[in-house]
């Protein structure tokens, strides 16, 4: 299992029965295989459904049934197609249970930077500033650190925002850390890392919950 | 009541050069392509364009930058199209990026008689920059004004010729909004029915929105990101 296996087997661990939840493009949308048995969770994908299932298998892919990353997709029984205006209605009214997001940036104010690099890169938002602005757990799925080992997890954000103060929980291949008023609690540790190996690759100062636990 | 138009040609014929047009689709999905085909044999340019994505280099919205009709852009993503960043970079095109969202807000109001609204997403990042903010309740806001435009070219699955319509799963996304939100909607549709055989309770956008159809054809709908599953997950 690859560190962004982990992080999505580990993610699916805190979809709850009866959730509604939009997984964002990339490794989020890795979550839905993990679910455990006997968990009932709808995906929601912002071009405009609810229910969203597996890929097709074989060559069964209709264009007219994408997800928000452009990827074929199935239907689940009792899923739904909507308009633009009223899926991000459902995202902006506070309806998702969860968000789980990409990010370049996250720092200790539970800002989140994902979008843009100055002068570099020009793609969008999409629906990100949407999904951090609503959902009622907004949940950072990434990388410990950049591919050249840079911090990841920073004591202030220096990319533009893509929301300030929206993020409640992170998760990377490391570890498991909660955004409190206090600060960056590291609440779970991977297996075959510290405390001291976790803090030494993240810039932002960790509060070592009294609780820590491994991360399974 | 016959809204429906011989060609895609003879529907776009009256939209001139600096018009701001809508168009519908998500991606590569649901977008008008025989009326994106149309508006680029037209020639038109300085276009002022409103549409979640631009398309990717060679189809779509693509071929509409690449003929150089499009002034400026307003969109929520554009990753997937080298040609518009290296023009946005260059500053050889004006693109304002908006939440999708509230690009999707923007157009309700702007089809609703809504001037403005508040809304929370982008505080305190560069969307909020220089706009109106407001604190309603425990919580800030920003404000953002509608969208409208000349044009919308909507796609649609079918539709009668009173411009009712029905769309088919996700190709539907921005085109019913859309469709509310200019002076002139014009719809291409897969296929056309004669009016009653829509079930009205499942009629998306009412014919009132609607002022000319025309039957597509040879529809390609590329898969933007081809991805079948190949091997089991988990």
């Amino acid at each position: 299992m690859n560190g962004k296996e982990r992080i999505a087997r580990r993610i699916a661990r805190e979809i709850k029965d009866g959730f509604y939840v939009n997984l964002g493009i990339g490794l989020p949308t890795m979550i839905a295989a993990y679910v455990p048995a006997g968990i009932n969770v709808v995906f929601q994908s912002e071009n405009g459904m609810l229910g969203v299932g597996p890929p097709p298998m074989g060559e069964s892919a209709d264009p007219d049934l994408l997800n928000a990353g452009k990827q074929p997709v199935t239907e689940l029984a009792g899923c739904s197609f909507f308009g633009s205006e009223q899926s991000f209605a459902m995202i902006r009214g506070g309806h998702m249970d969860m968000s789980v997001l990409g990010a370049m940036q996250v720092d200790e104010q539970g800002d989140l930077a994902n979008w843009t690099i100055p002068g570099k890169m020009v793609k969008g938002m999409g629906g990100a500033m949407d999904l951090v602005a609503g959902a009622r757990r907004v949940v950072v799925a990434m990388e410990h650190q950049t591919k050249d080992g840079t911090p990841k997890i920073l004591k202030m954000c220096t990319l533009p925002l893509t929301g300030k103060q929206v993020v409640h929980d992170i998760v990377t291949e490391l570890c498991w850390i909660r955004v409190t008023e206090e600060g960056l609690v590291l609440t779970e540790v991977a297996e075959g890392f510290d405390v001291a190996a976790v803090q030494a690759r993240t810039e932002a100062k960790l509060i070592v919950s009294p609780d820590l636990k491994p991360m399974l | 009541m016959d809204k429906v138009v011989s060609s895609a040609d003879a529907a776009v014929a009256d939209i001139g050069s600096g018009a701001m047009v809508m168009l519908g689709g998500f991606g590569l999905c649901g977008i008008p392509e025989n009326l994106i085909a149309a508006l680029v044999r037209r020639g038109i340019s300085g276009l002022h364009t409103i549409s979640n994505n631009m398309g990717v280099d060679g189809f779509g919205m693509g071929l509409m930058l690449e003929a150089g009709m499009i002034a400026s852009h307003i969109g929520s993503y554009v990753g997937e199209n080298r040609r518009l960043e290296t023009l946005v970079l260059r500053g050889e095109l004006n693109l304002t990026l908006v939440p999708q969202g509230t690009l999707a807000e923007r157009i309700r109001a702007g089809g609703a008689g809504i001037p403005a609204f508040y809304t929370p997403t982008g505080l305190g990042t560069i969307v909020a920059e220089g706009k109106e903010t407001r604190t309603i309740g425990d919580r800030n806001y920003v404000l953002e004004e509608a969208l409208h435009a000349d044009v919308a070219l909507i796609k649609a699955w079918r539709g009668d010729r009173h411009g009712n319509l029905v769309y088919r799963k996700t190709a539907r996304n921005f085109n019913p909004v859309m469709a509310t939100a200019a002076d002139l909607t014009i719809v291409e549709v897969e296929e056309l029915v004669e009016p009653g055989v829509l079930d009205p309770d499942h009629i998306v956008t009412p014919g009132i929105y609607v002022d000319r159809v025309v039957v597509g054809a040879a529809y390609v709908k590329p898969i933007e990101s081809k991805f079948i599953q190949a091997r089991g997950t988990a």
